[in-house]
């Protein structure tokens, strides 16, 4: 009987004393599945007494479900989110800050891109990310040559100059290849909040995004830049070919600016000779824009499971974990040394989006949605309705602050 | 369980007559659709009144506001748009939808020459996905040389046409194959009206020399009475709700351009899983029961009339 006892002690300690298990949620993306799973192996690795669990959900879905779990407290111990979200998930009182165990607050300071410090409240970290993107303008290499064309532009009027030369109508006048596609559904409407406002020496907003500082001449002039590219160069058509993206991956847009993300979507298009560059500067001016998804402790790791989950974090935002993310996924390191390796810096497709990271924005939305939509109306305005650029602004104005009021 | 072991006990003990008997084992089965509905329709439905009345983003707590949302939501010239919108979807959608498919199942009815086939081609755009099909019809509508309606109306010798790039254009191009996807459930629906009309009637008419139009008009469509007040109310209310059509074919699902062809479903979409408003939402939800409450019981009304 002692016996027996005895064994059943020393079988269960293994259990009690052994794995503390923590849950890791993301959304479902091939690449990234891929990647955090080989993380996974290589922290259990490291720390045989730890399990991480990877739950993954479809990405249409994925906010909608992480804030009704994370309402309901049936959320994860580590969470990954969009950093537009952290803000609200910090008032809310559903994650814990990170404390200096595994990974201070000065280290992350002087060791990641500037941009991650909206994740500091009150001198204290929430979040942190793996990976960073930015947007660069892709170029495609067969249109330029047959335009003449050697390289990409390199300000804002080599741009233009260079699109009217790579716009081709047919002989009834119909739009056959845009100089260069203008989208402002996808990433076109950071680049005129971040990028061209600044270039023509305004400031988007103040008092930390909470106020629009752009209706005046430096909003005006970027506003009738973008719209013009339809409106007086012509070089493309509102809703060209359905989608920027579109136009570009079949060939029919010589220029197209996106999110690195975009990379492996062109790698796909068979006989797509392209590459990328840096955003145009302007006025010596550059700028970039930047986005990315972090990783937090929720309120429900409590113990070692909370103990286990910072380690986890810190593990996801290491140079090692930042490699294996850029190798597989394509994004960029959130660490400066990580990023600013020869062989990242150096590649042809990577290069130019880590050199924007330098000078990159992050902008704090309040609704991302509602105010790309309003900026979108605003274009379409402009450009569908013939309303004048600076009634335009006025009113865009006015509805992105009402939006930034609520 | 509980209804289950009354049941069964009751039975046992034969105190019922028969008639009883055979109502509770109705009850017995009506009880599990019944529970069904309460919890996942009848709840939610309640719960979204209060929710109106809340300002609530899923993650932070709700907190009372009272009539906060429906104040913002009346000023909001957005909503306006929206909802002028909406009626013009039923507006236009209905009536049209309705006299192509009679018209169309009236014909049909007349000839037995590839009659099967022709109304199986009426009846395919019905079975086919709303997504797959908008996104067909939004590269139609693409302009020249890409589009096909662009390219056709170069060959005509018209002007082209902007199409879902128009604020003016971009409603009915998507009401159009929202109506074309309806069309053949309506015919099918149509045709069986049309048989049920007793061909005595029809045949007593022609002796009497009746005419097409004096026999369509006196006898066909006073017998179609239940079926058009049906097909009514069914398309009344489908047209209200139409969400598939402009989410897929408009500008990232917004409605474009500048709100011209926003539904009030979209917007209640939009303001709740994209800004996650849920309050407001649940606002318009609110607004959506009561318009299509008020719209049902009139042609409830109506069809008790005749």
């Amino acid at each position: 009987m002692k016996k027996m006892l005895l064994i059943l002690l020393l079988g269960l300690i293994p259990m009690t004393g052994g794995a503390v298990e923590i849950e890791y949620w993301q959304y479902k993306y091939d690449a990234r599945v891929k990647a955090v799973d080989l993380l996974i192996k290589k922290f259990e690795k490291q720390n045989p007494e730890i399990n991480v669990k990877h739950v993954k959900f479809p990405y249409a879905q994925y906010r909608t479900k992480v804030a009704a779990a994370m309402a309901a407290q049936h959320g994860p111990d580590v969470l990954q989110l969009y950093y537009g979200w952290v803000s609200d998930y910090h008032s809310a009182g559903l994650l814990q800050p990170l404390t200096d165990k595994y990974i201070t607050a000065k280290e992350v300071d002087e060791q990641f891109y500037p941009i991650v410090q909206s994740m500091k409240y009150d001198g204290v970290y929430y979040a942190l990310p793996t990976a960073v993107r930015t947007v660069g303008l892709f170029w495609n290499k067969k249109l330029f040559k047959k335009a003449g064309l050697t390289r990409p532009p390199k300000t804002l009027d080599e741009l233009v100059e260079m699109s009217k030369k790579l716009t081709k109508r047919d002989k009834n006048g119909n739009l056959t290849q845009a100089g260069f596609a203008v989208d402002v559904a996808k990433q076109y409407h950071h680049w005129w909040r971040e990028v061209l406002i600044r270039q023509m020496g305004g400031e988007p907003y103040t008092n930390n995004y909470q106020q629009v500082n752009y209706n005046n001449e430096a909003g005006a002039k970027a506003l009738e830049f973008l719209t013009d590219f339809i409106k007086t160069h012509k070089v493309t058509e509102s809703g060209f070919m359905d989608e920027g993206q579109a136009a570009f991956k079949s060939g029919r847009a010589a220029m197209y600016i996106d999110g690195l993300f975009r990379i492996p979507t062109f790698k796909k298009a068979r006989r797509l000779d392209w590459s990328v560059a840096e955003l145009p500067s302007h006025n010596g001016i550059k700028s970039n824009v930047s986005s990315y998804w972090v990783n937090a402790v929720t309120q429900k790791a409590k113990g070692e499971k909370r103990d286990a989950a910072e380690k986890f974090i810190a593990f996801l935002s290491s140079e090692e974990a930042m490699q294996v993310w850029i190798d597989i996924v394509g994004e960029l390191p959130a660490r400066t040394a990580a990023a600013q390796k020869k062989e990242n810096v150096e590649h042809e497709l990577y290069g130019p989006f880590i050199q924007g990271l330098g000078y990159a924005h992050s902008t704090q939305f309040k609704s991302e949605a509602s105010q790309r939509q309003v900026l979108l109306n605003a274009f379409d305005r402009v450009v569908l309705q013939g309303m004048p650029v600076k009634e335009a602004l006025t009113q865009l104005a006015d509805e992105e602050q009402k939006i930034l009021n609520k | 369980m509980n209804t289950n072991t009354i049941a069964s006990q009751s039975i046992n003990k034969k105190y019922f007559s028969v008639a009883q008997k055979k109502a509770m084992w109705a009850w017995l089965f009506l009880a599990i659709p019944i529970i069904f509905f309460i919890v996942v329709r009848f709840y939610p439905t309640i719960d979204s009144f209060y929710i109106s009345l809340t300002k609530w983003n899923i993650v932070q707590d709700k907190e009372f506001i009272g009539l906060e949302n429906y104040i913002r939501l009346f000023s909001d010239p957005v909503f306006w748009v929206v909802l002028s919108n909406t009626f013009e979807y039923l507006i236009l959608g209905m009536p049209i939808s309705l006299v192509l498919s009679f018209t169309i199942a009236y014909n049909l009815d007349k000839f037995k020459f590839g009659h099967t086939f022709i109304r199986a081609c009426y009846f395919i755009p019905y079975l086919t996905t709303a997504v797959a099909m908008a996104w067909v019809w939004r590269w139609f509508y693409q302009s020249a040389p890409i589009g096909l309606f662009n390219n056709i109306l170069i060959e005509l010798g018209l002007e082209q046409m902007m199409f879902l790039r128009s604020t003016e254009q971009a409603l009915p191009s998507v009401l159009a194959p929202a109506i074309w996807a309806g069309l053949g459930f309506q015919i099918l629906i149509f045709m069986a009206g049309l048989r049920s009309v007793p061909a005595s009637y029809l045949e007593a008419a022609k002796i009497d020399g009746a005419g097409r139009w004096q026999v369509l008009k006196e006898i066909t469509l006073p017998h179609l009475w239940p079926t058009i007040v049906f097909l009514v109310v069914i398309s009344t209310i489908g047209f209200l709700r139409i969400f598939d059509q402009v989410y897929n074919m408009t500008l990232d699902g917004q409605g474009g351009p500048i709100n011209s062809s926003r539904p009030l479903v979209l917007h209640i979409y939009q303001s709740a899983f994209a800004d996650f408003e849920m309050g407001f939402a649940a606002a318009q939800t609110v607004v959506l029961f009561a318009i299509l409450s008020i719209i049902t019981f009139i042609q409830f009304k109506l069809m008790r009339r005749k």
